[in-house]
């Protein structure tokens, strides 16, 4: 049908001209009267060419109108006629307010027809507050008390259109004596008016909220619809209210899916699409946050979820809200897997409407579950490069939604990007500006201090150096003053100090740009401030920097004054010396203009860091006798040395000193030196990484800089400085094996969805933060080691970036042995990089997978390589416990019986300085077997050391959940395993647990590892013929269509890839059709039948087990978008 | 914390105001052609005349400057436009956040088939009429103005979608217009 009106309406333009419609107003009912005036109005405007023409034709038209309709003579029929003229050119945009009085009048007057035009233009015409409008009240009074239906169906629109409030008592009696009418217009176009008498004064109609539960269970599902607008508002409200209405919405709502509503209640065959979408609006309403309600809805989603399966638009739009219902209420797992399914119908589809409805979906939902970006990760980069900028949009929005410490600058980069091509679109300028420094000030407030500290730093260099408008420039800036000034208006509000830097350098860098802002006012916030308890003295210097750059613009200020006042006798050394400065600066207001110029934070200033000129003054000092200069730590060191007493010379904290410290002046010791050089360039190499291709940082030459510095090092600590290098490079080969494109997506993937997955950002960091809480401790211990040790360790230390070997390396000597542990301890120290490294064994040892450990290193790779926390990973201490267990050396091996078989990497669970465990899997062909080691690096037999798993509802371990191990002996390591069964099929779960021991005192340490699906998946080898019989016996299916990349090519490459991932078992690939079977331990199996069309793969999963075949093609899925 | 400084932005980016219980689901209705000209207009909540025309000149203009392969949902200002194009004619529709764009996309085509359905209808009883059915349609929509503001009111009220049968929807024009005939 839809072409017909297509095509008709196309041919209407040129109609027009052509054809005269012919029936004249007495032909018919009149309602193609073409000829009429209106259709002459119509024509002779539609054939005009200027503005100007259009202007004079109205004018024209309105002054026969106003005779006309003032006219006693007129009739009634005359005036509707007038009436739909005027509406037309009030339509046009030309104000006809003569006829309003008139327009109310035909409504009194005119009879049915006319009446009902009277009525429209009514309410075309005036607003809420007209005061004409209090003239018609009469009129719906009266026809509300009509024996003609009609009329009162009349009145009853215009009363849920357009009435006047205070008129209200007037009409609200007669209008709830329509409840009651035996016509279902009637009580349907009565709640509609209390709807909107709700709307306006919810106060008049509280005491008829029964009824209201009486429309909800009206007999007709007209009625029982228009009440749910009033239930909507209501709950919307108070959501606590009306939760004993769940149960009547759902059986409502179950009614309208399972079809039991009259048929022409269906829209293309969807019962009430829009009474579907409203009933799931309420129930999300309802059901969030509370688990009761919540349970009773499930089902009815489930269904909703199930019925949803016309390939139409519409069901769509019910799909869409169905989604956003479940991910609103409490969630239950089998439902959100199904709607995360189901968005993934929508990201993936080829419409792009749809796919704009499941970025939309996928921006709501991604705040319950960041893991569904990550398994959308390519199509969302995809639509980040969609030629259709609402899209785009729609993409950073969900961008914005995920942005945390480690991937904003990315983000960030991305607005920006595409604020810079949509230029003459300039309300999307002014929502992206927003959005960029709404990230900030959200990472800011909330990654606070633990955060990067080239994060701040960046996001103001950003905003200094600008884009190429600088019309924009001064927005954002001026945008970033504004926001913060008003952040600062509140007294007392804490944030942390990162923030208050970048708030302060933006405040005292453009405040200018403000012109209702008093730099007065500016100055105050900021000198109250200084006086907060919590304003690190860091912060402080920040905040008296940027009062010195606002002084300078000014010409005196009292605060000023009062501060130089107050801080010249501060106790706080620096603060003295800074007000002392601004002091003198004031005084001499030229030298600060010169010093503080304007706007000039890009430009470049030269420095001498040699200081060279002070060299002169420094040789007087040393010849006077004053003690040679020592930087702090040095002296730190010293003092500790001296409290210590057993201490080695050597400048080893050198190690722990924070990296960021500057290396301009001093090195006094070589080892201090080797270390700091080290974590420097280590430091660069991540940033380099993090900062993505272009590269934010000036790298080379920061690199460069700093190795100039320093002066020549011992040979193998130069050594030590290149070897960084290499592993980069090394990974970066492995992943030349994609395809050029596919490589930039996956960084850009990796930079964007850092971060994500089952650890939130911040919970990260936080986690980060506690790593370096703990180096600080056992640094203590770094510092007994003797110099001799430090050399070693720092080999150690190196090895991070070797290849990994393939087994335990028992055939070398122990000593390389250790070093290797070190390298797992290292990698591990991040949780990030955990996941990363678990999933990597997990492929590794499959050994027939080639192309397979190729891909995961570099998924390895790049997950530590754009991991923020990683950068915390390399700094030495970790290492310390390794110098001890490298004493007593130990053989990490598997039992002879288990190293046959494919298995993981020996990886380190948890540890402490006591002991510790180190797990692998190994994957034999009937379980999966969990093999504990427990290391005691003491030097000290422990006892009873008892290491206990937690109950999950997913895994089952066979035997008990618990080990015990009466004594482990110095040094010495014991083993045990475990077979770990998977007993409800999901994708991923941890196992958690715990191991304690006795010395001394009781010591606890948790420690978790995640199995996934894949561990439990073993190759099923069955014919064709048996494959065809299971086949046909299994009754749980489902069916996917996945995109698959060029680089994935055929379908043998795709399912061989699936092969190794998934352990499936191939049975017979013929042209572009493929069936492969696996099973899930003990012994459900699964068979897949695969198809390639196009450059899509159609996988169908079948199996007896119902949630196999979904948690197998989400797998499948995920591996087909990783590689 | 942000929502408290973005108002200080202006009114367009605030997004609190969009979220205040009275805000309208539908802001408006829309028939415009290509040429620009508005064929219809229906306004759930108050705008100024002048603003109205200004409001619709670019709507349309953002419309015609998207091509088939571009969604049919475009943010515009704080509030997003559904359109759907039937040749030269656009309808338009605005709304909020909170409502659901493919459900208001799939109400024009609704729409659409109600008008089809009381247009065509009509012409059948009036054999008389010498141009063909379909075209019937265009005449109608454009030159009975009142009709399809009366078909527009029985589904949208106060911005809400009230009514989505056809039967029901056409039932009170029906009735109107068999007395007007009587």
């Amino acid at each position: 049908m839809s072409d017909v009106v297509e095509r008709t309406l196309s041919a209407l333009p040129g109609l027009l001209g052509q054809h005269d419609p012919g029936a004249g107003p007495g032909g018919g009912p009149g309602r193609f009267s073409a000829t009429s005036r209106l259709g002459s109005l119509i024509r002779s405007i539609t054939a005009l060419s200027s503005k100007h023409e259009e202007e004079k034709l109205i004018q024209q038209e309105q002054t026969n109108l106003k005779a006309t309709v003032s006219a006693p003579t007129t009739t009634l029929r005359l005036m509707k006629e007038c009436m739909v003229r005027l509406i037309y050119c009030e339509m046009l945009g030309y104000e006809s307010s003569f006829g309003y009085i008139h327009a109310i009048k035909l409504a009194q007057q005119g009879n049915l027809l006319e009446k009902r035009v009277g009525y429209l233009a009514v309410s075309l015409f005036l607003h809420e507050n007209h005061e004409l409008l209090l003239l018609l009240v009469n009129t719906v009074v009266k026809d509300l008390q009509s024996t003609n239906l009609v009329e009162v169906c009349m009145a009853l629109t215009v009363v849920s259109q357009i009435f006047p409030r205070e008129m209200i008592p007037a009409v609200l009696p007669l209008i709830e004596d329509k409840l009651q009418h035996s016509k279902e217009i009637i009580r349907r176009k009565a709640v509609q008016a209390l709807y909107k008498f709700y709307l306006i004064a919810p106060n008049q109609v509280q005491h008829i909220h029964d009824k209201f539960r009486k429309a909800l269970c009206d007999r007709d599902v007209g009625v029982m619809a228009a009440s749910l607008h009033i239930y909507l508002q209501m709950i919307k409200k108070n959501a606590s209210g009306y939760k004993d209405l769940t149960e009547s919405f759902v059986t409502i709502l179950k009614q309208v899916v399972g079809g039991k509503l009259p048929i022409d209640f269906n829209y293309h065959s969807v019962p009430a699409p829009w009474l579907q979408i409203q009933l799931l609006r309420i129930l999300g309403l309802l059901g969030k946050d509370d688990p009761r309600t919540s349970e009773l809805m499930y089902d009815v989603l489930d269904e909703s979820l199930r019925r949803a399966e016309i390939n139409h638009n519409i069901t769509y739009a019910i799909l869409f809200e169905c989604v956003q219902t479940i991910y609103t209420i409490c969630p239950k797992s089998d439902l959100l897997e199904k709607a995360a399914k189901c968005i993934g119908k929508f990201v993936l589809s080829p419409k792009i409407n749809l796919k704009y409805l499941g970025l939309k979906a996928l921006t709501y939902v991604i705040q319950q579950d960041p893991n569904l970006a990550l398994q959308h990760q390519m199509t969302i980069i995809e639509c980040l490069d969609h030629p259709d900028p609402i899209i785009k949009r729609e993409t950073l929005e969900l961008l914005y939604r995920i942005t945390n410490g480690q991937n904003v600058t990315v983000i960030v980069q991305k607005m920006l990007d595409y604020l810079r091509q949509s230029k003459e679109e300039y309300t999307i300028i002014n929502l992206t500006g927003k959005i960029a420094e709404l990230t900030m000030n959200a990472v800011f407030s909330v990654g606070g201090d633990v955060m990067h500290p080239d994060i701040p730093n960046n996001f103001l260099r950003l905003l200094a150096e600008g884009f190429d408008d600088e019309k924009e420039d001064e927005q954002l800036r001026l945008y970033a003053v504004q926001s913060y000034l008003s952040l600062l208006e509140e007294e007392d509000t804490f944030y942390p100090q990162k923030f208050l830097q970048v708030m302060s350098w933006v405040l005292g860098e453009y405040s200018y740009l403000t012109n209702d802002g008093d730099p007065e006012i500016i100055i105050t916030r900021l000198h109250r401030l200084l006086k907060q308890t919590f304003v690190t003295s860091e912060t402080k210097a920040w905040i008296m920097t940027a009062i010195t750059k606002m002084s300078s613009r000014m010409s005196c200020s009292k605060t000023v004054d009062k501060l130089i006042q107050e801080f010249s006798t501060s106790l706080d050394t620096c603060m003295r010396q800074y007000a002392f400065e601004l002091k003198h600066l004031c005084e001499n207001k030229e030298l600060m203009k010169k010093l503080l110029p304007l706007d000039a934070s890009c430009d470049e200033i030269m420095v001498d860091a040699s200081l060279s000129f002070l060299d002169g003054f420094v040789a007087e000092g040393l010849r006077c006798g004053a003690a040679p200069y020592k930087p702090h730590h040095q002296r730190q060191e010293e003092k500790l040395s001296q409290e210590k007493g057993d201490m080695s010379s050597s400048g080893f904290t050198g190690r722990q000193s924070p990296a960021g410290l500057s290396l301009g002046s001093d090195m006094s010791g070589n080892s201090a030196e080797i270390g700091q050089k080290e974590t420097n360039c280590l430091k660069l190499d991540g940033v380099r990484k993090l900062w993505g291709k272009e590269g934010y940082l000036p790298k080379k030459e920061n690199k460069t800089g700093k190795e100039d510095k320093t002066q020549p090092v011992p040979p193998d600590s130069i050594l030590m400085g290149h070897v960084v290098d290499p592993p980069l490079m090394q990974s970066e080969q492995q992943v030349v094996s994609l395809s050029e494109e596919e490589k930039e997506k996956k960084q850009l993937a990796s930079t964007l969805f850092v971060g994500l997955g089952s650890n939130s950002s911040i919970s990260l960091m936080g986690r980060a933060d506690t790593i370096n809480q703990k180096l600080k401790k056992k640094s203590k211990i770094s510092e007994t080691q003797n110099s001799e040790e430090a050399s070693s360790f720092q080999n150690i230390a190196t090895l991070p970036f070797s290849p990994l070997p393939d087994t335990a390396p028992n055939n070398k000597e122990n000593f390389q042995g250790n070093e290797h542990l070190g390298l797992r301890k290292v990698s591990l120290s991040s949780s990030e990089v955990l996941e990363a490294s678990v999933s990597f064994d997990t492929s590794q040892s499959l050994r027939e997978a080639g192309l397979d450990e190729k891909l995961s290193n570099c998924r390895l790779s790049t997950s530590s390589l754009f991991a923020d926390s990683n950068i915390e990973v390399f700094q030495p201490p970790k290492t310390v416990p390794d110098i001890v267990a490298r004493k007593a050396p130990l053989s990490l091996c598997l039992p002879e019986e288990l190293a046959g078989h494919p298995h993981s990497e020996i990886v380190e669970l948890c540890s402490c300085d006591i002991l510790t465990v180190y797990s692998c899997k190994v994957w034999t062909d009937d379980c999966s077997l969990l093999v504990l080691f427990v290391a005691n690096n003491s030097t000290s037999p422990l006892k009873t050391v008892n290491l206990v798993f937690e109950t999950t509802e997913h895994f089952k371990i066979f035997e008990s959940l618990s080990c015990h191990f009466p004594v482990i002996e110095a040094q010495s390591m014991e083993s045990c395993q475990k077979c770990v069964q998977l007993e409800k099929v999901c994708t991923e779960g941890i196992l958690s647990g715990s191991i304690s021991y006795h010395l001394d005192m009781d010591t606890h340490l948790e420690f978790s590892l995640i199995f996934s699906l894949s561990d439990f998946i073993r190759p099923m080898k069955i014919t064709t013929e048996d494959f065809g019989r299971l086949w046909l016996s299994f009754s749980n299916d489902v069916k996917q269509n996945i995109k698959m990349s060029p680089s994935q090519g055929s379908l043998s490459i795709a399912l061989n890839a699936l092969k190794q991932k998934l352990k499936l078992h191939i049975v017979e690939i013929i042209g572009n059709e493929g069936i492969a079977a696996c099973q899930l331990l003990p012994s459900i199996p699964c068979l897949l039948h695969c198809r390639t069309h196009a450059r899509t793969l159609a996988l169908w999963f079948r199996s007896s087990c119902s949630a196999l075949p979904d948690s197998l093609l989400y797998q499948c899925q995920k591996m087909m978008e990783e590689s | 914390m942000w929502q408290k400084y973005s108002s200080r932005l202006p009114a367009s980016c605030n997004k609190q105001t969009i979220s205040e219980p009275n805000r309208k689901m539908i802001k408006f209705f829309l028939m415009v052609n290509k040429q620009g000209q508005t064929r219809l207009s229906r306004y759930y909540e108050h705008v100024e005349i002048h603003k109205r025309t200004m409001l619709e000149a670019e709507v349309i203009k953002n419309c015609l400057s998207r091509s088939r392969e571009q969604c049919s949902f475009i943010e515009y200002k704080d509030f997003k436009l559904v359109y759907r194009q039937y040749a030269a004619l656009f309808i338009v529709v605005g709304i909020n956040e909170t409502e659901n764009e493919m459900a208001v996309y799939e109400l024009i085509h609704n729409f659409v088939e109600v008008l089809d359905r009381y247009f065509s209808r009509v012409s059948e009883l009036d054999v008389s009429f010498p141009v063909s059915p379909p075209i019937h349609l265009s005449f109608s929509i454009m030159f009975n103005l009142d009709r399809v503001h009366i078909i527009l009111d029985e589904m949208v009220l106060n911005g809400c979608i009230v009514e989505t049968n056809k039967n029901r929807i056409l039932a009170p024009l029906f009735v109107l217009d068999k007395m007007a005939e009587s």
